[in-house]
């Protein structure tokens, strides 16, 4: 199992400089010249426009740039934002934002999900299946940004029961409700899978076994059923990661949430090359522990499933 | 080591006169869109104390939905509908949830079928043990442990304390049988169901398995209700037989008397159709030729055989077909890091097999005789050794030599589901392997299927269904039909017969003795079934890990069984020691 986790953290150096690389690249490949977009409409003095090119490197070739970025790196000087802060500094207050909504974006997901979907694998063809299979369609085919306004018109505004924006330090009690929308898509696939892996597994001959053994139908449901389904569950959570990461630009646009959505799509818009890739750099990471850590349990889960060779 | 449970239960029930469970006129059903559909049909049985009854059916038959709805276990929308499951004289029918929940486990217990799926691959053993111990209150905390080793221990894992935290996928079917037979037995239940607890193993498992059943439930004074479809099984196993036929009671009593003389008409077929009892069948018309023969329903193979056997005694010696000469097969099994372990799989194994016999290779699953087959058929390659094919090596054939040899030596693989494609009609399953060989226009292709699904006794309009659409012996018919197709000399059987329902497996193994003598054929019979391969086979290897030990005709083997392990085999055959129809 070490042995195991330790070729996964191996592989993650390929990954690490390959995702870099091509982001930093991309950026680089972005048309319009970030600089002179800083100045707006008045132009200024060609010296300055090729002081600035040079103390942020611009006016090297690509390849050095890169080079210059990771050098940088592993010093722990991620680079500057064109505005003349440090990335290190605008990470430090994004990305724990981002980290609270995701997060409870997450349990959120995870146990409504798993809840209502066992109650509805459970009672497949009954009337709460029934519903809980329309409005997770409704959730999966209308786009986020529908519900996120809906819920903040609904809830915030005519109920007053949320805040409809959240505040600059965005504390939990805020994040409720951007969570729940974040979660949406993929609460109602996670009760889909959940209800689709229940109603399997309770017509799995060890189901009936552990009926005959005598043991009460609670018990046979937690113990027997709902353990055996969470293995597909569990997969997909950590795959889900990533989009709750790439959902959360669009969440925290809506309730105005100064977190890493919102920073790395000002960013890619200004074409600041660091910024982009230092927060990118760190979401890979993210992502790549995160199936790490889904794939361990998965073994604690399954134990079929051994990391041996 | 007395439950106070079940001392309780015993002292209140002390006269043994009183039936233990009495089923009247039992009816159940099944929901579907179209209404009810009926699966069990007025049932009566009754068992008393201390007794085994065996309810014998094919598949379909009910005897397993009879013996689920006893315990409320009945599959989807199965439900009772009529009729009464008297437990010590309380209708289990009229129970709440909550009070059958208090006879499963406890007063009944139940060892199921397939000892593969019903135990949660996720739980260690000890675990499943223990939760049933616990949940029956038989023993709570430190106690609960013990016991658990116990009844491992008992059901005969004699290192059940050190394998206690092993998982299912670490035990041998054998083994997780033993499990479920300790899970079943764990509280002294009075009634034991074991419905088919070893059709999923080994003969050999199998008879091991049942002596040790046999043994607990004598000592503890259980009842068994035996659910089988084999009936040599259910004679030897129990002293009464209840024979179940789409979904109704046709014939019910004392076993040696039904086998004796079987009364309703399924019965006598299914007496006559046990492949257990050929090796019998086959002498008795030696000796007084037809006079028996009239009233079973398959008399014919015997004839046929005996026919043949003459024709072949006459025969000069020819030269072998098929000639395996020292062949061996080792594969590499990967380990831990680098390291590599071998696994001789076929170990030096040489036969020769003459034109238009039949040849079975015999031995428990794991003994190489379906790699032996893989080698014949160029599916594996072999590691040293040579096999001959009308005096041909065939190692070395590539391109269009190797097609040549292929159209000439044609596999029917053991599970008819997994080896037709669904998404192909039955017409173009057949004609494919026309279509690969480029043999004849789309119009001849057609009626040779015609000619063939005529050949396997189905009906030409069979051509345009699927295979979900079919039986177990109509797809092992189709498979066979495909491998007639391009009218080979050789047909390798690995397991086709071993799915299937007795009867089916009669027509089949009938079928292929036909087939055989119209047409020449050369079998490769593939098994684990002794009590087949006296139906059909003229000479036998018995292998045992990756060896043949033994090897003779078919008459030799049967009669005069050189080798311990293949007396063995032969002693393990279920109901080998009835004398049956007479």
């Amino acid at each position: 199992m070490l042995w195991y986790a330790g070729k996964r953290i191996l592989q993650m150096i390929p990954v690490f400089f390959g995702a870099t690389f091509l982001i930093y690249f991309m950026v680089f490949s972005l048309p319009g010249d970030p600089i002179a977009a800083l100045f707006g409409d008045r132009p200024p003095a060609p010296g300055v426009i090729a002081q600035i090119r040079a103390e942020y490197n611009l006016d090297k070739p690509f390849i050095v740039q890169y080079f210059l970025y990771i050098g940088g790196l592993f010093q722990g000087d991620l680079g500057t934002t064109y505005s003349g802060r440090p990335v290190s500094d605008v990470m430090a207050s994004a990305f724990p934002i981002t980290a609270r909504l995701a997060l409870l974006a997450l349990v959120f997901e995870a146990f409504a999900g798993i809840l209502v979907g066992l109650i509805a694998g459970l009672r497949k063809g009954k009337w709460f299946d029934a519903s809980a299979l329309v409005v997770s369609l409704l959730l999966i085919s209308v786009p986020t940004f529908v519900i996120g306004f809906v819920l903040q018109y609904v809830f915030g505004i005519q109920l007053g029961w949320f805040r409809p924006t959240v505040s600059g330090d965005a504390p939990w009690s805020e994040l409720v409700l951007p969570a729940i929308v974040l979660a949406s898509v993929s609460f109602a696939y996670i009760v889909r899978l959940t209800r689709a892996s229940v109603a399997d597994n309770l017509n799995a001959d060890f189901v009936r076994t552990a009926t005959a053994k005598g043991l009460s139908r609670r018990r046979v449901v937690t113990v027997h059923v709902l353990r055996n389904s969470l293995v597909p569950v569990v997969t997909y959570l950590g795959v889900d990661l990533g989009s709750l990461m790439v959902g959360a630009i669009v969440t925290e646009g809506i309730f105005n949430i100064n977190g890493v959505g919102g920073t790395v799509y000002r960013a890619v818009t200004l074409g600041e090359g660091p910024t982009v890739v230092s927060f990118i750099a760190v979401m890979v990471i993210v992502f790549v522990v995160a199936n790490l850590l889904v794939d361990l349990l998965y073994a604690a889960l399954d134990p079929r499933i051994r990391y041996a060779k | 080591m007395s439950l106070p449970i079940v001392d309780a239960v015993n002292e209140q029930y002390d006269s043994s006169t009183e039936p233990l469970l009495q089923i009247r006129d039992l009816e159940v059903g099944f929901q579907t869109q179209r209404g009810i559909v009926p699966a069990v049909r007025g049932v009566d049985l009754t068992l008393y104390p201390g007794q085994t009854l065996a309810i014998v059916g094919e598949s379909g038959s009910g005897k397993s939905t009879t013996a689920q709805s006893i315990i409320d276990l009945l599959p989807g929308t199965g439900k009772v509908t009529g009729g009464q499951i008297l437990f010590e004289g309380r209708d289990l029918t009229t129970l709440s949830a909550r009070e059958i929940q208090e006879v499963r486990g406890n007063l009944i217990g139940y060892v199921p079928q397939d000892p593969m799926s019903n135990l949660n691959p996720v739980w260690s053993i000890g675990f499943q043990v223990e939760e049933a111990i616990k949940a029956n209150n038989i023993a709570q905390g430190k106690e609960a442990r013990l016991r658990t080793i116990q009844v491992l221990q008992e059901a005969g894992l004699s290192d059940a304390g050190d394998r206690l935290k092993q998982f299912p996928h670490q035990f041998s079917g054998g083994m997780r049988q033993r499990v479920l037979i300790g899970i079943g037995l764990s509280s002294r239940p009075k009634l034991l169901i074991a419905d088919e607890p070893t059709s999923a193993l080994d003969v050999t498992v199998q008879r091991q398995i049942l002596d040790h059943l046999a043994t607990l439930t004598r000592d503890y004074g259980t009842s068994v209700l035996f659910i089988t479809h084999d009936l040599g099984l259910a004679a030897e196993r129990a002293e009464q037989l209840v024979v179940m036929y789409q979904g109704k009671v046709v014939e019910s009593g004392p076993s040696q008397e039904i086998l004796a003389n079987p009364q309703h008409p399924y019965t006598q077929r299914l007496v006559a159709a046990a492949p257990s009892l050929a090796s019998r069948r086959i002498q008795a018309v030696k000796q007084n030729d037809s006079a028996d023969t009239e009233i079973f329903a398959k008399g014919a193979i015997d004839t046929t055989l005996l026919e043949r056997a003459a024709e072949r005694e006459h025969a000069a010696p020819a030269k072998d077909l098929i000639s395996v000469r020292n062949v061996s097969k080792v594969y590499r099994i990967r380990k831990q890091g680098f390291r590599t372990d071998e696994l001789k799989a076929v170990n030096d194994v040489s036969f020769g097999v003459q034109k238009g016999t039949t040849t079975a290779i015999v031995g428990e699953s794991g003994s190489g005789k379906s790699t032996v087959a893989k080698l014949l058929l160029q599916l594996e390659s072999i590691t040293s050794g040579t096999i001959e094919f009308d005096g041909q090596d065939i190692a070395g054939l590539r391109g269009s030599e190797l097609l040549k040899f292929r159209r000439r030596v044609q596999p029917v693989f053991q599970d008819p589901y997994g080896s037709l494609d669904p998404q192909y009609s039955v017409g173009n399953t057949i004609a494919e392997p026309l279509l690969a060989h480029k043999v004849g226009s789309a119009r001849e292709r057609q009626t040779r299927v015609l000619e063939l699904l005529d050949q396997v006794s189905l009906p030409a309009s069979t051509r345009y269904r699927y295979p979900s659409e079919l039986s177990g012996g109509q797809r092992q018919r189709i498979a066979i039909a495909r491998a007639l197709a391009l009218k080979p000399d050789v047909l390798v059987l690995d397991e086709a017969v071993s799915a299937l329902d007795v009867l089916v497996q009669g027509q089949i193994l009938n079928l292929l003795t036909e087939l055989q003598t119209e047409l020449g054929l050369t079998y490769l019979f593939i098994t684990h079934d002794l009590a087949v391969v006296r139906l059909v086979a003229d000479n036998v290897c018995v292998m045992r890990k990756g060896q043949i030990i033994e090897a003779a005709t078919t008459d030799e083997v049967f009669d005069n069984p050189r080798e311990t392990y293949t007396q063995d085999l032969l002693a393990a055959i279920p109901g080998g020691n009835f004398e049956f129809g007479r």
